[in-house]
Parts: C-alpha cells; structure tokens; sequence
C-alpha cells in the first residue's frame, strides 16, 4: 500500500511542480487574469457578495466599456510606439455630433452611426498626418486634437447645453440587452439565449485550444503539461460559464457587452492572425527594420490612428448612448483611463508588445476596482489613490517580470 | 616573483540557463598590450564586464586581484578607482554635448558645487592631445566621425588616470587609416605605461599589436601565447579559437564569366538633403548572373548609400540615373517595390535595422514576404512555419525553436536569420552590407558557403565589405568606392590589397 500512496504523491507532486512552473514561466501573461480574479474575490468578501451580484457585474461591464473600446485602439497606438492624447475630448465631441444628427438633422440611426464613425477615422488620419508626413511628435499632435476637440464640444452645445436623445434604438446600445427566447417552465428565472452564447463560446474555446496544443505538438513547440493544459481550460471554461451564469441572473448580455465582445474579436484576430497585425507589430518592434523590410511604416501610422479615431467615435457614442444624451463634458480624463488600462494590460511603451485582450483585462481590472470601491462606500479622493498605485505596481510588475519572460 | 598587475582568478559566472564563464584565470602583466580573443559567445565580454564591475562581486565567483592585492567591485565606479576603464564596441559618448562635456561626465571637474569650466576645457584640452586627436574641445560629439569619437573615448579613459584600458571591438567601426591610428595610440600609451587590454575580431590587428595573446572558448581559458617567443600567428589563433582546423576560411567557387548583365545602375548619383551634399557622383556598375561583385572602399565612402539608394531609397536621396534589371527600366520610390522586383539588401547593422529582436525567429524570417504564405491578408500559420523550419535547416541557425527570440540567439545566428528573411523574398539581386561583421569564424565559413551555393544557383551577390580578404576571398570582380565615385574595378585575378587601398585612399 505504501508503494500506491508514493507513487499518488509522486503524481501529484510533479502536477503542483507543472503548476508552478508554467505559472513561473508565463507570469507575465497570466498575471493580468490572476490580477483581475484576486481583486473580484477581494472586493466580493468586503462587500459580502454585491460586487459578484449579477447586476453589479451587469452594470460593471456596461460601465467599462466605453474605456476598454478606447483601450483597444490605444493599445495599437502605443504598440508602434506613439500616443493619442485627443481620443476623449474627440469621443466626447463625435457623441455629440451623433446626437445631433439624430435630434436636429433628424437622421435615422443607421446612418448616424456609420457617418460618425467615419468621421473618427478622419479625425484620425488627421492626427496620422500631422506624425508622419511633418514628423511632429504623438504627444504633442494629439495634445493640440485634444484641445481642439474640447473646443468644439462646447461649440457644438453652447446652444442647446445638454442634448437629449430620444431615440430608443440608439439609447439600447448603451442601456438594452439582447432578446431572450421562450424555453416554458425550463430556467424561468435566467436569461437562456446568454446561457446559450457562453456555452457556445466554452465549447470553441475548448476546441480551438485543443486544436492548437495539437498542431503545436505536430510541430514540436513547447506546449502546456497535459494536466495544467486541463486544468487551464477547466479555468477558463469555469470563467466562461461564470460569467454567463452572472449575466443570465440579470437580463442577460448588454449590447455594450455585445459591441465590446465584437471589437475584441475583430481586433485580436487582426493583430494575431492577420499580415496587418504582423506589420503593425513590426513597425512597433523596429520602425528602421519594418521600413527596410518593405513595409510602409506611414502607411501602418495612418491605419493606426485612423483605427483609434473608429474607436473614440464608437466609444463616444456607447457612452452618449447610455446617458441617452449629449454632455459637454464628455470625454474628460478617458484618454488617460484608457492609457491607464493598456499599460495595466501589459502593453510596453518601447514599442512593439501588448496585446488588445490584455488590454480589456486592464481596464476591467481599473473598472472593478472603481466598482467595487464604490460599494465599500470609499471617498473618491482615495479611490485615485488607488487606482494611481494599482498602475504602478502593475506597470513594475512588468518590468520586473520582463527579463525573465525572454 | 612581482605580482602581475591583474590577476583574475578561477572566474564562473553564470546566467540563468548558462554557464557564460567557468573556471577562467587571466592574467596581464604591466605595461602589456593583451589581447582577449574568440568566436562570439566565448565570454570575452562577459569577462571584461566582471572586470569592470558591470557584474559586481557576488554575482560571479573567483578572485580579482591588482597587484596581488584583491579587489572588490561592487560598480563600475569602485573599477574606475582602481584605474580600470572600459570602453565598448558601442560608444557612450552624448552627441549633443561638446568634447569636454563629455571627457569629464560625470567626472566634473569643481570649484566648490559648481563646474569649473575653465580647467575643465583647459584639460580637455590637454588630454585630447595627449591621444593625437585634432580637434576643438567645444565640438560638438556627433561632429565628429566615428574615429575621432573613439579617441575622444580613450582621453576619457586618459583623463581619469587609467592604468588598464579595456577596448572591446574598438575597430570593427572603423576604417583601415583610424585603425592604424588606434593601434599606434595604443604602442604609444604603452610606452608611457598603460596597459590595455584588447579585444578584437581581427586577428592581423591582434598579430601586429599584441604582446601576449589569450584565447577563449565556450567560456573557458584555452590558452595564453607570448607574441615575443613567436607564439601568435594566424593559423595557431583560429585553430584554439574554434578548436579545429579551418583550411581555408573562403570555401572555393569556380569563377563564373557570364556575359548575362542581370543588374546595372548608369549614371547614378545621389543628393542627401539631410546633410545637403552630394553623396554618390555618377556610379556605373553592373553585376552578371552567378557572380559576386565586392565593393570595397572605406567606412564611409558611401557604399551604404549606394546601396540603399538602389534599394528603395529610404531615407530619401535626390536620385539621377538609371536602374535595370535584365535591361528593364526600373524606378523604386520604397523597399517594398524594390524586393518586389527582386532585390533584397541585408542591412550591415543587423540589430539597428535589420532584425525584430524582440520578436522571434519564425517572425523575422517572414517578415518581408509575409504575402506569400498569407491569403486574403490572413497569415497561415502552418505555412509559415515551413517556410521557417526551412530556412533554419538550410541555413543551419543553431536555436532551440523558431519560436525563439532573436535577441538571444549569438550574433552569427542573428545574421544568419537576417540571410534567411532575405533568401525567402527570393530574390535575383542580393546586396549583402558587411555580411561578416562581428560573428565568429565558424559562422564566417558558413556564410560564405552558403553564399557560394546561391551564385551557384544564379543569383548575383553585390557585396559590401570593409575586410579586403574577405572581398579578395569572396568576390569574382571587385568595385573600390571612395567619396561616392567608382574609384576602380577589376577581375579578381588582377585585385591585390595594396591596389584597392590605394584606390580606396585616393
């Protein structure tokens, strides 16, 4: 019998040393996950389960969205190594011209949104024009967008003040949730068609997991103990169905959810598993080499900043959106929020590393914690403090962690 | 017995995953030029930065002792005290600040909290001179070529009263006249007793300076040979460095005479806004099927110009002449039109603007062809690790993985991936920029088969090298540039050392 429990230990010896090590190994890209879980748990104990309540989460991810669609842009902003300061007050000023298309051009829905975002890749390409053709520096050409933008909100509105919005459609981007279906007596009290998409999204995971680790192995990469590789997917899938779970306790997935979920994916494949994204990396990685390699590295700055532009008019109108209404004070301080989440998020200001999911991760940890200091009833004066220090330890996390990840 | 004036004994350091020393002992007599070879990796660097407190006491083990007494390092200031300077391949000198700003940072000379800057110029001064340099201490650094920056460098080191000058690689940037000049600084220091401590790539520089000579290997000491008991000659420092014999360093290629002309520039010059001169004067020359051409010339000469005034034009010359490529016309306004016409240029400076080192091998390879293993703009993965996998078996790139990160890999692997992301746009014309530069002799030897195999194969090389028996070893015709005009061609047969310089110096 002793043989049997040795060998047992031994077993469960070499999983907890597989743990350990690939956690070792990939504590850059994991940190961000164990950051967000740790901070959930934290705030879900001091708040006796109403920040873990389906309709805090509900709100949470309808509140951060906003942020993490400016986030995912301004990722590929600093990743060729620029910034974009303007992307706000330009947010702020393109919600308020969507507002205004709708309510004094009495346009339809449909064509505002489109129109809007056009006109943030123009702002973009602007920005793109002013860096790379006259070689002025991100910092200062988005500073000028910034205070041009803020300008031109208060322009837009020093006649009406505060535009109302009345348009139902567009206020459910923001505030609505997706259909539900009719299922009987089965799950009465959940919202099923969520149920359903998180299952979905579990099962391609999974698959998609498995199919990678598999030709991963054909090839022989390194990949994942087949035990932790488990024990990864049990994880994520747990995260998944939580979520899910969560959401169905409510009224289900948000269509601010729906649109974020939607950018992510667009963007992570683009930069992943497109010769875009491979270019786009290049030029962040050594502008020189990028240009000598055949890329237009002027080309990728337009696209980039045209990009970010698309998202701070998209941004501008969720927010406008869930206020149901045009302020003129949209877009104060959501640069720096969404700066503030892709650094959390890993991204490196040397250019050429971050990726757009850890930037969501960032700025769903910066949301979590507003949240659930909120619920604690915590001043806003100390909620800064906090965020302030939760930047930078992530950011030295970082660079700690930098020289061993290679 | 006297003590030797440094010792360093029994010295291992180890890097996570490597053991970049193990066990080296070295010494230097005083007043000796020594001389520090072998391949990359071998630890040369990794022993001068013990030396020089760049790794402090405690992260290594062993002894360092001067003049039999042992020294502690905890930085490079404690090294600095004790009269041990170090000055890298890559310079660190700010090229904003003049002469004497930079000879006494961090060094300042003071009366009372404030610079005295009157005795601080009136020093520079002093020790400029003493390094043969002619310039005026308020120049400004990046003024000045790279030669003079390096003597600039060494009165630095002069300045805080040395008494080991380390030089890493102080040559591989410059031209055979600065070299020359280096190396009779060096004589001289010696004289007035500084002892030096040199390491070099080059080994006729090494044969024509050193006193004594040490060799490592895979970190550890394989020998130290006395210059003065006629220990140090060529064939004996190649075969310890790389530990076997090496018969003949350029492998043998029958010399093609194909009259098929696949490139040709007529009339090329070339005006750089930037510096508003006249870089290139009408440059003529061409390159037939199967053939490798060498520019020769001097560092600076503009042989890069030429090159990347062909290849795209990036850093945008005003640009007259004419290009073909098996006689057609050609006008390249990027990169990217050029490799798509076929030609491909591996940059001489693989970690400035040749190589991604951040990002790994598979991605670097790719880079410049990614069209071609992509549909509709998405990249297939499986394709492109092929294509990878491909290029590191022919090319023989020593990694654990292609997804390894090329900053990791030695500097011949690194160039041997910079040759690899090149070879994948499958080019015709392939203008290789110093394709030896800083890579061991094993490396060396399989660049240069591999470039053998290519011309074999009908591509044609334009070589741009700055090491005369590499162009004698390689090239089947050779071009001297010197101050933006062709200042000679001939066949090989014809081509001797003294007649490029000669060319190259005129």
């Amino acid at each position: 019998m002793s043989s049997v429990t040795a060998a047992q230990k031994a077993k469960s010896a070499s999983f907890f040393n597989n743990i350990t090590r690939v956690l070792r190994e990939n504590i850059r890209e994991y940190g961000m996950f164990i950051a967000l879980f740790a901070i959930m748990i934290i705030f879900t104990i001091t708040t006796e389960g109403t920040f873990i309540s389906s309709r805090n989460i509900v709100n949470l991810v309808n509140q951060a969205g906003y942020i993490a669609v400016l986030a995912v842009g301004m990722t590929l902003v600093i990743v060729i190594r620029h910034i974009d300061l303007s992307v706000g007050f330009l947010g702020g000023f393109l919600g308020a011209i969507a507002a205004i298309g709708m309510v004094q051009w009495g346009l339809p829905v449909w064509i505002v949104i489109p129109m809007t975002m056009a006109l943030g890749v123009v702002a973009g390409i602007l920005t793109a024009f002013l860096v790379a053709e006259l070689g002025i520096p991100a910092f200062v050409a988005s500073l000028a967008g910034w205070l041009i933008y803020r300008g031109a909100i208060l322009v837009v509105t020093e006649a009406t003040g505060t535009i109302i919005i009345p348009d139902e459609t567009f206020a459910a981007i923001g505030n609505g949730f997706i259909p539900d279906i009719q299922m009987g007596a089965f799950l009465p009290e959940r919202h099923k068609l969520t149920l359903i998409l998180g299952l979905v999204a579990m099962v391609a995971l999974v698959i998609s997991e498995i199919r990678s680790r598999s030709k991963k192995m054909e090839y022989n990469f390194d990949v994942l103990p087949t035990d932790v590789f488990v024990l990864k997917l049990a994880f994520l899938s747990t995260i998944i169905g939580g979520i899910a779970w969560l959401l169905s306790g409510y009224q289900g997935l948000s269509w601010t959810a729906v649109v974020v979920l939607l950018v992510v994916a667009v963007y992570h494949f683009v930069t992943t598993q497109t010769v875009l994204g491979r270019h786009i990396y290049a030029v962040g990685g050594n502008p020189e080499a990028a240009e000598l390699s055949g890329i237009d590295v002027k080309k990728i700055t337009y696209i980039v900043f045209g990009s970010m532009g698309m998202l701070s008019a998209l941004s501008g109108m969720l927010f406008a959106s869930r206020l149901r209404s045009a302020t003129t004070t949209a877009g104060t301080l959501w640069e720096l929020d969404a700066i503030a989440a892709a650094y959390v998020g890993g991204v490196s200001a040397a250019g050429g590393v971050g990726k757009v999911v850890g930037s969501i991760i960032g700025a769903l940890v910066m949301m979590s914690l507003t949240s659930g200091m909120n619920l604690m009833g915590i001043g806003i004066s100390y909620q800064y403090m906090v965020r302030g220090a939760v930047l930078a330890a992530a950011v030295i996390f970082d660079v700690a962690t930098r020289n061993r990840g290679k | 017995m006297a003590n030797p004036l440094l010792e360093m004994r029994n010295i291992t350091k180890t890097f996570p995953g490597v053991k970049a020393l193990s066990d080296v002992s070295f010494e230097v007599g005083e007043g000796e030029i020594h001389c520090l070879v072998g391949e990359n990796g071998a630890g040369k660097s990794t022993l001068m930065k013990v030396l020089s407190g760049v790794y402090p006491h405690g992260e290594y083990t062993g002894e360092i002792l001067i003049n039999g007494m042992e020294q502690i390092f905890r930085n490079i200031r404690d090294s600095e005290k004790a009269g041990i300077a170090i000055i890298y391949q890559e310079l660190a000198l700010v090229p904003e600040m003049t002469v004497y700003e930079n000879i006494f940072l961090a060094n300042e000379i003071r009366k009372g909290p404030l610079v005295d800057w009157n005795e601080t110029v009136k020093r520079a001064g002093e020790v400029v001179k003493r390094v043969g340099l002619d310039v005026n201490p308020a120049a400004k650094i990046k003024t000045l070529g790279v030669g003079k920056q390096q003597l600039v460098e060494i009165a630095k080191a002069l300045s805080k009263d040395v008494k080991i000058l380390i030089l890493d690689e102080p040559t591989s940037a410059l031209n055979e006249g600065d070299s020359e000049n280096l190396l009779n600084l060096l004589r001289d220091l010696k004289s007035h007793g500084v002892t030096s401590i040199l390491i070099s790539h080059k080994l006729k520089e090494v044969i024509a300076i050193a006193d004594k000579v040490t060799v490592l290997r895979d970190g550890q000491t394989i020998c130290t040979l006395d210059a003065h008991k006629g220990e140090v000659n060529e064939p004996v420092l190649i075969k310890h460095m790389v530990g076997r014999e090496i018969n003949n360093i350029y492998p043998k290629r029958e010399h093609v005479r194909s009259d098929e002309v696949l490139f040709e520039v007529k009339n090329w010059s070339a005006y750089n806004p930037a510096l508003g001169r006249t870089i290139l004067k009408d440059v003529n020359f061409h390159v037939c099927k199967g053939e490798i051409v060498g520019l020769a010339g001097l560092m600076g000469s503009g042989r890069t110009e030429l090159a990347l005034s062909i290849f795209g034009n990036p850093d945008k010359y005003r640009i007259e002449g004419e290009l073909t490529i098996r006689g057609e016309k050609k006008r390249f306004n990027h990169p990217s039109q050029a490799i798509r016409a076929g030609v491909a240029y591996v940059t001489e400076d693989r970690k400035g603007d040749g190589l991604i080192l951040i990002q790994d091998v598979k991605q670097n390879i790719t880079i410049a062809n990614l069209r071609e293993i992509s549909n509709r703009g998405v990249i297939d993965s499986n394709a492109e690790i092929q294509v990878a996998d491909h290029y590191t078996k022919s090319l023989n790139i020593k990694t654990p993985s292609i997804e390894q990160i090329v900053q990791n890999l030695s500097g011949g692997n690194q160039q041997k991936v910079s040759l690899g992301k090149w070879l994948f746009v499958k080019p015709d014309v392939l203008i290789l920029d110093e394709p030896t530069r800083g890579i061991d002799v094993g490396a060396k030897f399989e660049i240069y088969t591999i470039m053998n195999r290519l011309v074999e194969q009908g591509m044609c090389i334009i070589m741009i090298s700055s090491e005369l028996p590499e162009v004698l070893g390689m090239s089947d015709r050779v071009y001297v540039v010197s101050s933006g005009i062709i200042a000679g061609e001939m066949p090989i047969e014809e081509a001797t050392q003294e007649k490029i310089m000669n060319l190259a110096t005129n």
